[in-house]
C-alpha cells in the first residue's frame, strides 16, 4: 500500500491504495466520484478520460501512485460554482450530444481539453480529436456540434432541431 | 395548455443534467456495504466436454467465500426462448436447455462454467484463475453450412444443428415459384449480413441482494426491460415467487438490444446472495462483453427478384441462414423469422413473397436482436438487390423503385408478405429525399472528386418497418410466448404534481422528458411537474419495456389511455365541485368550467379535492386521482424512409468515405423533433459502421478475433459525416391515440444499402464491372473487388 495525496476538482484528499490501484478506480471505488466511467479495458472508449494537471488523461491508464501531488479534474468539477452547467456542458443539453450518457463526461473532459488549446476548431479538427472517445448512441453529429457551438462557433446551418 | 413544451416542441432534456455533472446512476455506480464481488470462469474453447472441475485450489485462495458450478444449477430451469418457430413440416423448433453456468459441455468461448464469489473483485479474478477444469476439446462448429451438413453437434442431445427450417408463407411457395420460373427477368444476389457486436458503451452490470430478514430478493441489472427480466427469473429460471422479487435497471448506458434478454449472470448474483447473505455484484468487462453479450445480424442469403418487361416487381424469394449461435436468447427466433420474413415485400405492390429462413447452431456467442432487428437484414437483401436490378435492367434505381411503391390511396395495404401496412407516401418521402439531399447537384459533386482522383456514388434506398412491438394476438398466434402490451400509471399528487409510472425504460431515448411534454399537453399543464418513474418493477406497472421502437407507440399510448382516465374522473370531480352536471364540465387549459358561465376550478383544486374528500360524494367518486392503463396495439406501426448517401472512392487504396448522408423518414406525428432527430443519428451511425467497419470474426476453431475495440472497429467521430435528417413527411399512424410511429431503429434499418449501393455506383463510374461486395465494404474488400473486375 502506498499513501497518494492529490487535488481533487479542488479538494485535497489522500488515501491509502495498493501499487496496481488505477486513477480511476481510485476516483470511482474510494473517492466515490462515479462520473468517470469504465467502458472498455483496452484504454480505447474514452469515458474516464479525467484533466492530471491540465492534460486530459484516460484515467484507466494511469496507476494512482502516479497522480501523487498532482491536480485532478472530473467531470463532477465541470459545472459552475453554483451548479449550473459551464458552457461546454450547456452546449452538450442545447445541442443534445448525449443520449444515454454513459460517454458523456469522457466526451466533456476532452472537449474541455480540445477548447483549451485550440479555442476554435474545425469540424475536422473535432472529429480527429476524438478518436480516443467512442459514443454509440448519437452518431457523433450532435457532439462534434456542440463542441463547435461551446467555442463560440454559428452551428445553426449543420442540421435542425 | 402548454405554449412551448407539449407535443411538438423540441424540448431540451431534463435527463442531461445528472449525466453532465457526473451524477447519473449506473449498476455499476451503486456500492453497497459488505458486498463482495463475484468473476465468472470462462471458456477458452468453442466446444468441448467438461470432464472435470476441481475448484479446490481456488477455494483455499484468499477472500474466496463460495465457488458455483453448473452442478449447482441442475435443478434450477434453463433461460427460455420467448418465441416457439415452427418449421416447414410443422414440427416444433429445437430448444435445448440454456443453463445459468454450462454443464456437461462447454459451447462457446466465453461460456461460464463457474463463478467465484470472493471478498474483492481481484481476490475473485485470482482464484478463478486457480480453477482446474479438464475439458475433452471437440472440432468447433461455426460456419453455418458445414454445421447443417456435418454430424459434430453443438448439443448432442438434439442431433442437429438446425433449430428450425421456417417457410414464410408456405402457401405462397407454389406461386413464388411459378412467378420466377415465367418472368422475364430474374436478379439473383448472395450476401451476407455481417454479425455484429451492439457494444452499448456501459457494459453488463448485475448486483444481487437478498433479505435475510424478508426472503425478498432484490436485482439491479442492466436491463431495457425489468418486468420481463424478473418475469423470466420467476416462471422459468429461479422460481423465485414475483411477489419477492424486485429487478430494478437503473441508469443505463445504451441497450440496442443486448440488455433486453435475461442472461445467467443475474440469476447467478441472485443465487449467491441468498447462499452467502451479501450483497454479489458483477460487472462485465470488455472482453466479456465481445464474449458473452449477444451479437446482431448474421445472416447469409440468397435472394431472387423476378421482373416484367416493364419493371414490374412479380416475386421476391428469399433463403437465408441465420445464425442463432450455441443457445437460443429470449427474442433469437422471432429475430430472423417474424421480424425479418414478414418485411419482405418491402415498399411494394410485389404480389409474391415467399421466405425461407434456416435457423442453425453453431459454437459462437448466442444471436438475437439488435438495433432493427430482423429488419435491417430485409431490407439489406431488398434494397441491395432491387439496386441490382436496376442496373441488369438499364431503369434508374429510384424509378424502379417508384414503379413499385405502394400508392398513398392503397392504404391499408396487404403486403404479400403477411403484414397489414396502416399509411405512408413512399414517393413523397422520395421527393422529400431528392430535394433535401440536393440530388440534381450531385453531377458537379461527382465532377468534382473526380477532379481529385476519386470515384464517387450515389445510393438510395427505401424501407418499411414493423415497429410498435406488438400486438398480443397477432404475435400470439404467431408463436410469441408473452403480450407485448405495455402499461402505465399516472399518479395525481395532492398537490398537483404528477408521478407517471411506466413500463418503457430509458436508457438514451429521453423518456423523462418526452412523455411528460404528452401528459402536459393532455391536461394543460407545466411538463416540469410532471416525473416519469421507470426501471423498478416495485414501482412501475407490468410493462414490456423498451425495444422494437415500441416506447412512444405502445407504452406511451398507455400513457395516454390512463391520462384520458384521469381527465374522466376529475371531471366528475370537477362537477361536483362546481355543483354542476359532469356533462356540463368542460376540461381546457387546465381549467374545469361550466358551460355558458364564469365557474371553474383549476386543475390543481380538483387534484387537492380528491386527496381531502371533505364534503365528497364518497358513494359516487372514490377518493384519490389514479389510474392505471394497459395499451395493447391493434397492429404493428409502419415506420418507412427514403434514404440515399455520397460516397468518395479512393481507387488507388479501396477507402471509402461517407460525404453526405441523407435521411427522409415517416415517424407519423412527432412529439420531440430533436430527440427524433438524435435517434436517427444513432442509427445512422451504426448503419455506417455495420455498412464500411465492423465485423465479428471467429476462426476456424471457434475463437473469436474481433474481441476488443482494438480488433473491432467502433465507428469513431471521423469515420462519419453530418447528417440530414428530415421528418416533414410523417403520415400518421391510425391505430393508435398519439398517431406515432416509432424512430428508434430506422437509421440502423435504412443507411446500410443506401452505403453499399452508393460504393457500387462510384465503382461502375469509373468503369470497374462490381456489382456487389459483402460488407463491411472494407478497403481490402474495395480494392480486391476493383483488381477482380479487371
Amino acid at each position: 500500500m502506498a499513501k497518494v495525496s492529490m487535488t481533487v476538482n479542488g479538494t485535497s484528499v489522500s488515501r491509502e491504495v495498493e501499487g496496481q490501484t488505477l486513477l480511476v478506480s481510485m476516483l470511482r471505488e474510494d473517492l466515490r466520484l462515479t462520473g468517470t466511467h469504465v467502458g472498455c479495458d483496452t484504454s480505447q472508449c474514452g469515458a474516464c478520460v479525467v484533466h492530471v494537471n491540465g492534460k486530459a488523461v484516460k484515467s484507466c491508464t494511469m496507476f494512482a501512485v502516479e497522480a501523487d501531488g498532482a491536480e485532478v479534474s472530473t467531470i463532477e468539477g465541470q459545472a459552475n460554482a453554483d451548479g449550473t452547467l459551464s458552457t461546454i456542458q450547456q452546449a452538450f443539453q442545447e445541442h443534445h450530444g448525449l443520449q444515454c450518457g454513459f460517454c458523456t463526461p469522457g466526451m466533456v473532459m476532452s472537449a474541455a481539453a480540445l477548447l483549451k488549446d485550440n479555442p476554435t476548431p474545425t469540424e475536422g479538427e473535432v472529429r480527429a480529436y476524438l478518436d480516443g472517445n467512442i459514443c454509440r448512441c448519437t452518431g457523433y453529429h450532435n457532439i462534434v456540434k456542440a463542441i463547435m457551438a461551446a467555442s463560440g462557433q454559428d452551428v445553426s446551418a449543420i442540421a435542425a432541431e | 395548455m402548454p405554449k412551448d413544451g407539449g407535443i411538438g416542441a423540441p424540448t431540451r432534456r431534463r435527463e442531461d443534467y445528472r449525466f453532465l455533472t457526473g451524477r447519473g446512476r449506473y449498476s455499476d455506480d451503486i456500492k453497497t456495504q459488505g458486498e463482495c464481488a463475484a468473476i465468472f470462469a470462462r471458456s477458452t474453447v468453442a466446444h468441448g466436454t467438461i470432464k472435470s472441475i476441481d475448484t479446490s485450489a481456488a477455494a483455499a485462495m484468499p477472500g474466496v467465500l463460495a465457488i458455483f458450478t453448473g452442478e449447482d444449477f441442475v435443478e434450477v430451469g434453463g433461460n427460455p426462448a420467448g418465441w416457439l418457430i415452427n418449421s416447414r413440416d410443422g414440427e416444433p423448433m429445437k430448444e435445448p436447455k440454456r443453463p445459468v453456468l454450462a454443464h456437461g459441455k462447454v459451447r462457446h468461448v466465453g461460456d461460464a462454467y463457474a463463478a467465484v464469489i470472493a471478498e474483492t473483485v481481484q481476490q475473485a479474478r485470482d482464484a478463478a484463475e486457480m480453477i482446474e477444469i479438464d475439458i475433452e476439446e471437440h472440432d468447433a462448429v461455426v460456419n453455418m453450412k458445414d454445421a447443417l451438413a456435418g454430424t459434430t453437434y453443438v448439443h448432442d442431445e438434439i442431433g442437429t444443428n438446425q433449430c428450425f427450417d421456417w417457410g414464410w408463407i408456405e402457401d405462397n411457395r407454389a406461386a413464388t415459384d411459378a412467378a420466377i420460373q415465367g418472368a422475364h427477368h430474374v436478379t439473383t444476389l448472395e450476401l451476407v449480413n455481417n454479425r455484429l457486436v451492439p457494444n452499448a458503451m456501459e457494459t453488463r452490470c448485475s448486483i444481487g441482494h437478498y433479505d435475510t430478514g424478508t426472503g425478498d430478493y432484490t436485482l439491479h441489472t442492466t436491463s431495457q426491460n425489468p418486468h420481463l427480466t424478473r418475469l423470466l427469473l420467476s416462471a422459468f429460471v429461479m422460481g423465485i415467487p414475483e411477489n419477492k422479487l424486485t429487478v430494478i435497471a437503473p441508469d443505463v448506458g445504451g441497450g440496442f438490444g443486448s440488455k433486453i434478454y435475461h442472461y445467467g449472470e443475474e440469476a447467478l448474483v441472485l443465487a449467491a446472495a441468498k447462499k452467502l447473505g451479501r450483497t454479489v455484484k458483477w460487472t462485465s468487462d470488455r472482453s466479456e462483453a465481445f464474449q458473452t453479450d449477444a451479437h446482431g445480424r448474421d445472416h447469409v442469403t440468397k435472394i431472387e427478384l423476378a421482373l416484367d418487361e416493364e419493371g414490374n416487381f412479380l416475386a421476391f424469394r428469399t433463403e437465408t441462414h441465420a445464425n442463432v449461435g450455441a443457445y437460443l436468447s429470449n427474442f433469437s427466433t422471432a429475430t430472423p423469422t417474424f421480424l425479418h420474413g414478414t418485411l419482405m415485400a418491402g415498399n411494394y405492390t410485389v404480389p409474391n413473397v415467399y421466405v425461407n429462413v434456416k435457423a442453425v447452431f453453431t459454437n459462437t456467442a448466442p444471436v438475437d436482436a439488435y438495433r432493427g432487428a430482423g429488419r435491417p437484414e430485409a431490407t439489406y437483401s431488398l434494397e441491395r438487390v432491387i439496386d441490382m436490378a436496376a442496373r441488369e435492367i438499364g431503369m434508374d434505381p429510384i424509378e424502379l423503385r417508384r414503379k413499385n411503391f405502394i400508392k398513398p390511396d392503397q392504404y391499408p395495404f396487404a403486403s404479400a408478405a403477411g403484414l397489414e401496412y396502416d399509411s405512408g407516401n413512399y414517393d413523397a418521402l422520395m421527393d422529400q429525399m431528392e430535394k433535401v439531399a440536393d440530388k440534381a447537384g450531385f453531377a458537379a459533386r461527382r465532377a468534382e472528386s473526380e477532379s481529385k482522383g476519386l470515384l464517387r456514388g450515389f445510393g438510395v434506398n427505401a424501407y418499411v418497418e414493423a415497429c410498435g412491438i406488438a400486438p398480443s394476438n397477432l404475435v400470439g398466434v404467431l408463436g410469441s410466448r408473452v403480450g407485448l402490451y405495455d402499461a402505465a400509471t399516472v399518479r395525481v399528487n395532492a398537490t398537483g404534481n404528477l408521478s407517471v409510472m411506466v413500463g418503457a425504460h430509458s436508457h438514451g431515448q429521453g423518456h423523462e422528458t418526452v412523455f411528460p411534454q404528452v401528459v402536459a399537453e393532455m391536461l394543460g399543464i407545466d411538463p416540469g411537474s410532471i416525473d416519469i418513474v421507470h426501471g423498478d418493477t416495485s414501482k412501475i406497472p407490468f410493462g414490456m419495456g423498451t425495444y422494437g421502437s415500441r416506447s412512444l407507440a405502445v407504452c406511451g399510448s398507455a400513457v395516454v389511455r390512463a391520462t384520458e382516465k384521469i381527465i374522466v374522473k376529475a371531471t366528475k370531480i370537477a362537477a361536483h365541485m362546481l355543483e354542476a352536471d359532469a356533462a356540463d364540465v368542460e376540461f381546457k387549459d387546465g381549467t374545469f368550467s361550466v358551460v355558458g358561465t364564469n365557474q371553474s376550478v383549476s386543475f390543481g383544486e380538483v387534484a387537492l379535492k380528491a386527496y381531502i374528500p371533505h364534503q365528497f360524494p364518497i358513494e359516487d367518486i372514490e377518493p384519490g386521482l389514479e389510474e392505471t392503463a394497459f395499451y395493447d396495439p391493434a397492429n404493428f406501426t409502419y415506420p418507412s424512409g427514403a434514404y440515399c448517401c455520397e460516397v468518395e472512392v479512393d481507387p488507388e487504396t479501396g477507402k471509402v468515405r461517407v460525404n453526405r448522408m441523407t435521411a427522409v423518414d415517416d415517424f407519423g406525428n412527432v412529439i420531440n423533433p430533436m430527440v427524433v432527430t438524435g435517434q436517427v443519428h444513432g442509427g445512422l451511425g451504426q448503419g455506417i459502421g455495420q455498412a464500411l467497419m465492423e465485423n465479428t470474426t471467429y476462426d476456424s476453431d471457434g475463437q473469436l478475433l474481433s474481441a476488443s475495440y482494438m480488433d473491432y472497429a467502433m465507428p469513431r467521430a471521423d469515420d462519419l459525416p453530418f447528417y440530414t435528417v428530415d421528418h416533414s413527411q410523417g403520415t400518421a399512424c391510425t391505430h393508435n391515440p398519439l398517431g406515432v410511429k416509432g424512430c428508434g431503429e430506422a437509421g440502423a434499418i435504412g443507411s446500410p444499402p443506401t452505403v453499399v449501393n452508393a460504393v457500387i455506383d462510384a465503382l461502375q463510374s469509373g468503369g470497374k464491372n462490381v456489382t456487389h461486395i459483402d460488407m463491411p465494404v472494407t478497403p481490402h474488400r474495395v480494392w480486391s473487388a476493383m483488381k477482380n473486375a479487371g
